[in-house]
């Protein structure tokens, strides 16, 4: 019928304008509820949660994520370091509490190179690449140079592995260290020759293997106390940090900052594979190698004022330590016992010293 | 202002005049009153600058460098043992471009222990990217260090300024020690296109692949080869400042000379009596002396040696296994140009022994009873 | 993205000198390491489970590559740069991170 079908069309058209407004309406009030962040927030969880399929408690999700470390980085991402490099690491922090007005005098080491080749760099500040032996010498003028151009702000670092500083570099670093120069030094400590292919240094302990100190001529000398010959030098301040407690380096970075003077800081900075270990144990080896005393973190001011800052209320023994690493696993019952007792003694005489001070 | 001064603390005048900013330098005989000179400058204020008393030469030369990237004039000075151990980081200068000035006093190399004057530490250099300058009075190392310093920075290439032991270093004679003001002029403040700065944080000298590496040394060579017309451009700028040229070579009665000898340092002004005496004898001789050695004046030398009929090359030094260093150079540089000429390689006076109008007169003797030069050694003064 | 991670992105591309006169006076860098997209050397990957994430902070401080980013409170790997070294999912405090393989 002819009148029947513009009527059923006519009501099909209101029922469309209908659902139509409708549509437009609940678009309109979901725009609404959109813009409330309140309500986006909400929404996020919700997505998370139909994804992961479990159902979370209201006041988790409003919690903000408290950093113990500022969340500047002066440190870029695509730099050459291994996985698991602690050398980095010691990097990030450190530049993170000294900032932006800091100049690196970087000598040969394995950060020549993890920062990149020419034409790049993976570091927001000055560098510059200098010879192996003279990292505290060419700090030293650095910052002389600086301040007659009227710089006086800058921090300039001399960042050097052990190599640069227990052996090559410790006539330019004790030379600086005796005039007092007004150079914040920084040694991270991988206990070898890294950056030629594992090679050992005066740093490398007593019982590791090295390329030239292999598993039947291990390294029978044990680690040069860079510390101690520091500390003769009475420079206003040294400290001895390790990547596993980020929060005391940052700490000691910042206070070096503030000195005027030669300080110095022995970062301690585990390589994966140097010492045969696996790259994920990195943080733990920096962590427990304060709390079995192997290297305790401790400051000291012009040579007399000593300041252990961790004391552990246990002290482990530092089997776990060494097994967790290939370069100690030739080691017989008895070279683990005489290591243990050198160890004791050495936190024995650091706990007089700081008694004393 | 004229003064009686000797030639190390001609060196100190030289960097006091040229507002040196950072001096860091380690004593060792012969140039320790360049050093002391220095010191009592920068603690009575004539000097503003730092001096930082390294440990050894090597970190005399590692602060310098560091002081040069930020920025800073440097200055610094030594001698033999210093200057080799300083070696590694002499390529380091001027790879890095850093224009350092360092006075370096010729002595003999050890063993055994030697103080007296010999050319081979500053020449076993001459690879290192250096410009080398060769003086003989007082004045003129005074009047170089400054000209040392506007060339240097003009093409950010070090140099050294050179004088012998105790022949020149603790000699003393009369200086004109221009006035700052106009010095001020001829050399104006450091200001170098990059330098070292957290506002503009930049890596320099990091990991240079095959890729990269050829380019940049062409680039030093290149500048290299700028430096003998800039010293005639501000060596006549000198000569309407103060009255006084300062050129790459200096020539003495050679204009119709037969017999040119070569010569450099103290030795070059002993040539000149020697000449005059040989003129009075008859002989038509004259003396090149030759002050700029790196990079190697090869135009003065052609134009100057291509009219004589023998040339007589006075080495103070020696390249073992080959020559004389000044002679091995000047005849590969007229080979090609003047190949016809003779040119006679002389060695004497190693290790200070003295060097005398009369030992002139034994090497021109020798050079005109012999027709032909052959490639042997002459040597004169060695007790046989 | 704010004005030094915008500076970043410009001077995050591979640089080539055509003829010694590009070539600067000494050897100087002139452009960062992030177009070296390090993620190319994992074997294995770390995923974060966020509903048992407790927003420590822990994985973001460890990281020695800086590829964990902070973001709505809670920690981003970022894969262009994880080197796949595990420090992260060994650190955790709730091992909500798990080493997986990569995918090829």
């Amino acid at each position: 019928m002819k009148g029947e079908a513009p009527k059923q069309e006519l009501e099909q058209n209101q029922e469309h304008e209908k659902l139509a407004r409708e549509k437009e309406r609940g678009r309109k009030e979901r725009e609404e509820r959109e813009k409330s962040e309140e309500w986006r927030v909400r929404k996020e969880k919700e997505n998370r949660e139909t994804k992961e399929g479990k159902q979370e408690t209201s006041d988790k999700k409003e919690k903000k994520m408290k950093l113990s470390l500022p969340p500047e980085e002066l440190m870029g991402s695509g730099h050459l370091a291994c996985q698991g490099c602690g050398a980095t690491l010691a990097m990030r922090y450190v530049l993170k509490a000294l900032g932006q007005k800091t100049a690196l005098c970087i000598p040969a080491c394995c950060w020549s190179v993890i920062d990149g080749p020419f034409p790049y760099s993976s570091l927001d500040v000055p560098i510059f690449h200098c010879a192996f032996e003279t990292a505290a010498a060419s700090a030293a003028g650095l910052k002389a140079g600086l301040e007659m151009v009227g710089d006086t702000e800058t921090t300039v670092v001399a960042w050097a592995g052990d190599g640069g500083t227990f052996d090559i570099g410790i006539q330019a670093l004790s030379g600086a260290a005796e005039r007092n120069d007004d150079i914040l030094y920084i040694c991270y400590d991988n206990e070898a020759y890294m950056n030629t292919g594992i090679q050992r240094s005066s740093a490398t302990p007593y019982g590791a293997w090295t390329t030239t100190t292999p598993v039947k001529h291990f390294k029978k000398r044990p680690k040069k106390d860079i510390d101690a010959i520091m500390a003769a030098h009475r420079i206003p301040y040294l400290a001895t940090a390790s990547i596993g407690y980020p929060e005391d380096l940052y700490k000691k970075a910042k206070k070096a900052k503030e000195v005027k003077g030669t300080r110095f800081l022995h970062i301690y900075a585990p390589c994966p594979s140097g010492w045969k270990s696996r790259p994920e144990d990195t943080v733990k080896l920096a962590r427990m190698v304060v709390q079995n005393c192997i290297f305790p973190l401790y400051e000291v001011e012009f040579g007399e004022k000593y300041t252990i800052n961790i004391r552990p209320r246990e002290k482990k023994p530092i089997d776990d330590y060494l097994r967790l690493q290939g370069r100690f696993h030739h080691l017989t019952e008895e070279h683990i016992r005489m290591m243990q007792e050198e160890v004791d003694r050495n936190w024995e005489r650091l706990l007089r010293r700081a008694e004393a001070s | 202002m004229k003064k009686v001064i000797m030639g190390n603390h001609a060196l100190s005048w030289g960097a006091q005049l040229s507002r040196a900013q950072v001096i860091a330098a380690y004593p060792i005989t012969p140039q320790t009153q360049v050093v002391e000179l220095l010191s009592e400058m920068c603690a009575s204020g004539e000097l503003n600058a730092k001096f930082i008393k390294v440990e050894s030469e090597h970190s005399a030369m590692a602060a310098c460098i560091g002081a040069s990237l930020a920025g800073a004039r440097t200055f610094t000075a030594t001698s033999a043992q210093g200057l080799t151990l300083m070696h590694e980081l002499l390529h380091w200068a001027s790879g890095g471009r850093m224009p350092v000035v360092m006075g370096n006093i010729n002595r003999a190399m050890a063993p055994g222990w030697s103080i007296w004057t010999d050319q081979n530490d500053s020449l076993s250099q001459r690879d290192t990217g250096w410009i080398q300058f060769y003086c003989a009075s007082n004045q003129e190392v005074l009047d170089t260090v400054i000209q040392a310093f506007k060339v240097s920075e003009a093409l950010l290439i070090p140099s050294m300024v050179i004088l012998d032991a105790f022949a020149l270093s603790h000699t003393y004679e009369v200086v004109d020690i221009p006035d700052q003001t106009t010095v001020d002029d001829y050399l104006p403040p450091f200001n170098p296109p990059v330098r070292l700065t957290p506002s503009e944080p930049h890596a320099f000298g990091g990991l240079t692949s095959p890729e990269h590496y050829f380019e940049l040394r062409y680039k030093l060579q290149k500048d290299m080869e700028k430096v003998p017309a800039l010293i005639e451009e501000t060596g006549r700028e000198y000569e309407r400042l103060f009255g006084r040229y300062l050129g790459q070579v200096e020539d003495y009665r050679c204009d119709d000379a037969e017999l040119i000898l070569v010569s450099s340092g103290t030795a070059g002004y002993t040539a000149r009596v020697a000449v005059d005496e040989l003129r009075d004898a008859g002989i038509k001789a004259g003396n090149l002396r030759i002050k700029l050695f790196r990079p190697f004046p090869f135009e003065r030398v052609r134009h100057i040696l291509g009219q004589a009929k023998k040339v007589a090359v006075v080495d103070r030094n020696i390249s073992y296994g080959h020559h004389g260093i000044f002679y091995q150079e000047v005849k590969s540089a007229l080979y090609g140009h003047d190949s016809h000429i003779p040119v006679f390689g002389f060695i004497t006076g190693l290790g200070g022994r003295d060097v005398t109008p009369e030992t002139f007169k034994e090497i021109a003797e020798a050079a005109l009873a012999r027709d032909k030069a052959d490639e042997d050694i002459i040597w004169i003064g060695v007790k046989r | 993205m704010n004005q030094k991670q915008q500076k970043q992105k410009k001077k995050a591309a591979k640089i080539i000198f055509e003829s010694e006169k590009d070539v600067p006076l000494m050897p100087m860098s002139v452009g960062s390491m992030l177009f070296n997209k390090t993620g190319a050397w994992r074997n294995i990957r770390p995923e974060i489970n966020l509903a048992e994430c407790i927003q420590c902070g822990i994985c973001w401080k460890f990281c020695p590559d800086v590829a964990i980013f902070i973001e709505n409170e809670f920690p981003v790997i970022n894969y262009d740069y994880c080197k796949g070294c595990g420090i992260c999912a060994e650190e955790c405090p709730t091992k909500c991170i798990a080493m997986v393989e990569e995918r090829k």
